[in-house]
Parts: C-alpha cells; sequence; structure tokens
C-alpha cells in the first residue's frame, strides 16, 4: 500500500505536469491540474494509512 | 520570475550582505525550540546535532550544491518539451570551480544557499528529537544540502522550469517564491515527514490502543527566546531572499521586514487565542510552532504582498499550524515533537498558495518582472510548485533517506533512548547537576 501511495504521488505530479505542457486552454488545463492533486491526495492518504501504527505495536 | 539581478547596486550589495549574516539566528532560533521542546536528557545532542547539521550542508553545498542549483542565465541542463524549455538542473562546476570570484551577486547567492540549505537540514532535526542518531541525521543532511534542495532551488531560483512557466506557458510571473517558504520551509518540513516515519515515534508515545502520551518539552524559554532570535533570521532570509532571487530593490527590504512580522505576530496571536478557546489556556508550545508557521508563511509573499495581507497569511497560518499538531499526532500517528512538519511543511505550502492568492506585485517588488505584468494564472503556477514538493520532493526524499536507513540505521538502539541521546552518544549529558529518575530508565 505505501509503494502503491508513491506511485499515486508521482502519478499525481506527472499529470499537473503533462496538463501545463500539453494543453493550452485555460479550464482543462485547470481542470487537470487539480486532477493530479487530487490523485496525490489520494496517493498522501495511502501513504498515511501505511504508516499509520498498529495499535500496540510500538508502545 | 526569479531572475537573478546580473549586477545588484552598492547599496544592495551592501544590504544583502546584512541580511544574509543574519539569516544563523533564524538556524540558533530553530535550534533552540528543538531542543526546549525536547527531553532534558537529549539537549546535548540536539545542539551537537545542529551544530553539525549546518557544518555538513555548508560542505556539501560548496562540493556539488551550488553546481546543482546554479543560477538564472548560467549554464543548465535543458529538455525541449513541447517546444518549451525546461531547465531542470544546473549543470555548474562541483567546489565553485565555474564560479568568478570577483562577482558578488553569485558569491552572494552562495553565501544564501549555504545558510539556506543549513536552515532547511534543521527542519527534520525537530521531528526526530530524542531518536535520530547524529552520524545519520549528518548523512541525511549531505543528501539534503547536496541534492533535494539545489534541485527544488534551481526550478525555483536558478532559472528552472518552474521560474518559468510564466514565461513558457503564461502563468502569472511563474512560480514565485521570494524568502523559501517552499524550497526551504516546506522542503525541510517535508523531509521531517518523511523522517518521522522512517524513524518512528518514540517510546511509550502511543499506548497499546493507540492514544498518545503527553512528552512535554524540557525548557519553554529555551523555545520562547528561540522564536524571537527565529524572527531576526528571517528578516535577513526574506529580504536577502527578495532582492537577490526577485530582484527587488534595497527599498523592498522595509516592506519584507514589515510582512514578516505582522505574519509572525498574527499567527502567534491567533494560535494563541485558539489554544486558550479550546484548552482554557493559551500553549505556550503551540504558540510557538504557530509563530514559527507565520514565519514559514511569510516568506513566500513577504516581497508582494500587502502589510494588510501579511495579517491574513499570518492568521491561518496560526490556525493552521495548531490544527494540524494535533491531526498529525492524533489521527496520523506522526510522532513530532518540534512540530516541524506542521509548522515548516504546512506553513510553507500555505505561503506558496499565499502568494497566488494575495500578491499584488507591490511597488519596489518583483522589478525584474515589471509590476504591470499580467498577474494571471499565478495561482496556478504556485498550485503546480504545491504539486511538486508534495508529489515528487516528498517521494524523493523518502527514498533517499530510506537508502541511507538502509546502510546506516538512522534510528537509536532502545537501550540509548532509554538513556538518553547525551549520555548514550557523547558521554555526557547537558545538566550534569540534574537529579536522575531511577523510573525514566526502567526498561517497559
Amino acid at each position: 500500500m505505501k509503494i502503491l501511495g508513491f506511485l499515486l504521488l508521482l502519478s499525481g505530479w506527472a499529470i499537473a505536469l503533462t496538463a501545463v505542457a500539453l494543453l493550452t486552454r485555460d479550464a482543462p488545463r485547470v481542470a487537470f491540474v487539480l486532477a493530479g492533486v487530487g490523485v496525490e491526495i489520494l496517493g498522501l492518504a495511502l501513504v498515511i494509512r501505511a504508516h499509520s501504527i498498529h495499535r500496540g505495536e510500538l508502545e | 520570475m526569479s531572475a537573478l539581478a546580473p549586477t545588484l547596486s552598492d547599496t544592495s550589495t551592501a544590504l544583502c550582505v546584512v541580511c544574509i549574516l543574519l539569516v544563523p539566528l533564524a538556524g540558533a532560533g530553530l535550534a533552540l525550540i528543538n531542543t526546549g521542546l525536547g527531553r532534558s536528557r537529549s539537549a546535548a545532542q540536539l545542539m551537537m546535532s545542529s551544530l553539525c547539521v549546518l557544518s555538513v550542508a555548508a560542505i556539501a553545498y560548496l562540493a556539488c550544491g551550488f553546481a546543482f542549483q546554479g543560477l538564472a542565465g548560467q549554464p543548465a541542463h535543458v529538455a525541449m518539451i513541447g517546444g518549451k524549455p525546461w531547465s531542470w538542473l544546473g549543470s555548474g562546476h562541483l567546489f565553485l570551480h565555474h564560479v568568478p570570484l570577483d562577482n558578488s551577486s553569485v558569491l552572494l547567492a552562495v553565501l544564501l544557499g549555504m545558510l539556506s540549505a543549513g536552515l532547511a537540514g534543521l527542519i527534520p532535526l525537530g521531528a526526530g528529537l530524542d531518536r535520530w542518531r547524529l552520524g545519520a541525521c549528518c548523512i541525511s543532511t549531505a543528501v539534503l544540502a547536496g541534492w533535494t534542495y539545489p534541485l527544488f532551488a534551481h526550478w525555483v531560483w536558478g532559472g528552472g522550469w518552474l521560474a518559468q512557466l510564466g514565461a513558457n506557458y503564461g502563468l502569472g510571473h511563474g512560480f514565485v517564491d521570494s524568502g523559501g517558504a517552499s524550497a526551504i520551509q516546506a522542503l525541510g518540513g517535508l523531509t521531517a515527514l518523511a523522517m518521522a516515519w522512517i524513524l518512528g515515534p518514540r517510546r511509550g508515545k502511543y499506548t497499546r490502543d493507540g492514544m498518545p502520551s503527553a512528552i512535554p518539552g524540557h525548557n519553554a524559554v529555551f523555545v520562547l527566546f528561540g522564536c524571537l532570535l527565529a524572527l531576526v533570521g528571517w528578516w535577513g532570509l526574506n529580504s536577502a531572499g527578495a532582492i537577490l532571487y526577485n530582484g527587488a530593490g534595497a527599498g523592498a527590504a522595509v516592506l519584507v521586514a514589515i510582512n514578516t512580522i505582522l505574519s509572525a505576530a498574527s499567527a502567534a496571536l491567533s494560535a494563541a487565542l485558539v489554544t486558550n478557546t479550546r484548552f482554557g489556556k493559551p500553549d505556550a508550545s503551540l504558540t510557538a510552532n504557530g509563530w514559527i508557521g507565520g514565519l514559514a508563511a511569510s516568506s513566500g509573499a513577504c516581497a508582494v504582498a500587502l502589510p494588510v495581507e501579511a495579517v491574513v497569511i499570518g492568521l491561518v497560518a496560526g490556525i493552521l499550524v495548531t490544527f494540524s499538531v494535533e491531526w498529525f499526532e492524533l489521527r496520523m500517528s506522526v510522532d513530532d515533537p518540534g512540530g516541524s512538519i506542521s509548522a515548516h511543511a504546512m506553513g510553507g505550502l500555505w505561503g506558496v498558495l499565499s502568494v497566488g492568492i494575495f500578491a499584488q506585485m507591490a511597488p519596489g517588488a518583483l522589478s525584474a518582472a515589471g509590476e504591470t505584468a499580467a498577474h494571471r494564472g499565478q495561482w496556478l503556477a504556485q498550485l503546480v510548485g504545491i504539486a511538486t514538493l508534495i508529489g515528487f520532493i516528498l517521494p524523493l526524499t523518502y527514498g533517499l533517506n530510506r537508502l541511507v536507513n538502509r546502510v546506516y540505521p538512522q534510528r537509536v538502539s532502545a537501550q540509548g533512548e532509554r538513556q538518553g541521546m547525551d549520555l548514550y552518544e557523547l558521554g555526557a549529558g547537558a545538566y550534569p547537576e540534574f537529579i536522575v529518575h531511577s523510573e525514566e530508565f526502567t526498561e517497559r
């Protein structure tokens, strides 16, 4: 899950960059950058969940 | 944006030198804050680590950092994508061999870069308090100052692709960061998050049912005095950054100083107010975190926002940091004793975004781009910068530090943690006259 989360982080960044590089009209560019950020948030949530401590593990 | 002024006037050069010489006070402030928020039995090791981090950062930046960072207008590795140049890495020589020693602008950038890399390296220390080995934090800092920081700093300040988003794609002035909200604060804060994940929480921090235990800092005076020192350092950092990287004139330093203190002040007050409302009394450590969060946020728009906007930036930063500290500790089970992640990462990211929201391109600031240049799309450029920090820099710094951890374990042994970092790593405590309570050494 951790690796998947980091892959999603990188994918979100790639989506945002691609949108900036390839799209010229404002609306689709903004939409795709926001979509990239959304993918990053999903990835971050996965990484956070993967790192959450199991109950009592580090007590 | 972010074009280095080719030549600075004598006044700007003199002011810049003075400002840069203030920056170590920010480091001293952060070191005191981290020490005060840690345990007394690890105080000397933390101060020693801070000194070593600054030393390693200076050497690593000299060795290869500046070569990778470069400056606008200097040779760089450029990829052509869709017919547009994407400068992604400086191509200077190692050990400053390409730097003309009579060019004060370049030398000033080298000096500021060295200190900035050290400052970014100090930030993760707050997240690794009481358990991060001295040798490991030196190696980690070498990686940060020699590669991660210069890479991102090139994109922002070295004429890299983020800075060129305006010229190439019409996104406002391109990514703007006057004083290092992204390259120093957010980058250091995200590295702190990576380190907190890699190191894991301190022993006894979380109970079997996952609830965090309070481990209060050992010296509130250190923490609060560190905040005052940090303010002076931040004045220097923000002013020097605005002059060197944004092409602002010497007069802009006054606006920068006003915005910096207003942001910190409103952040501290909002944090004190929030904690007073929630807990019945203002919390000193959270107020200190709010102050630092306000300073970190101020670094983004200090040269381009109006004073009243700096107050708003600080107010939001103080509230954000206060809730973020609790969120990281309770919901995410991240043990960050110094509040580095909340103050620097969250504060820095908010500071980056605030440029897109508030920047008015105030008179005297950003003169290199022209005050009348279109502001359209600025927020999108800032958002791309945030996406880069979270989507690329966080995985990068996490991966590199995991690699370091494999070669050289970063967390101290259980025995060292029980004994205290001072005795275990340095052989002597910071406060030898203290009475040691035996139960602290009892294995649970």
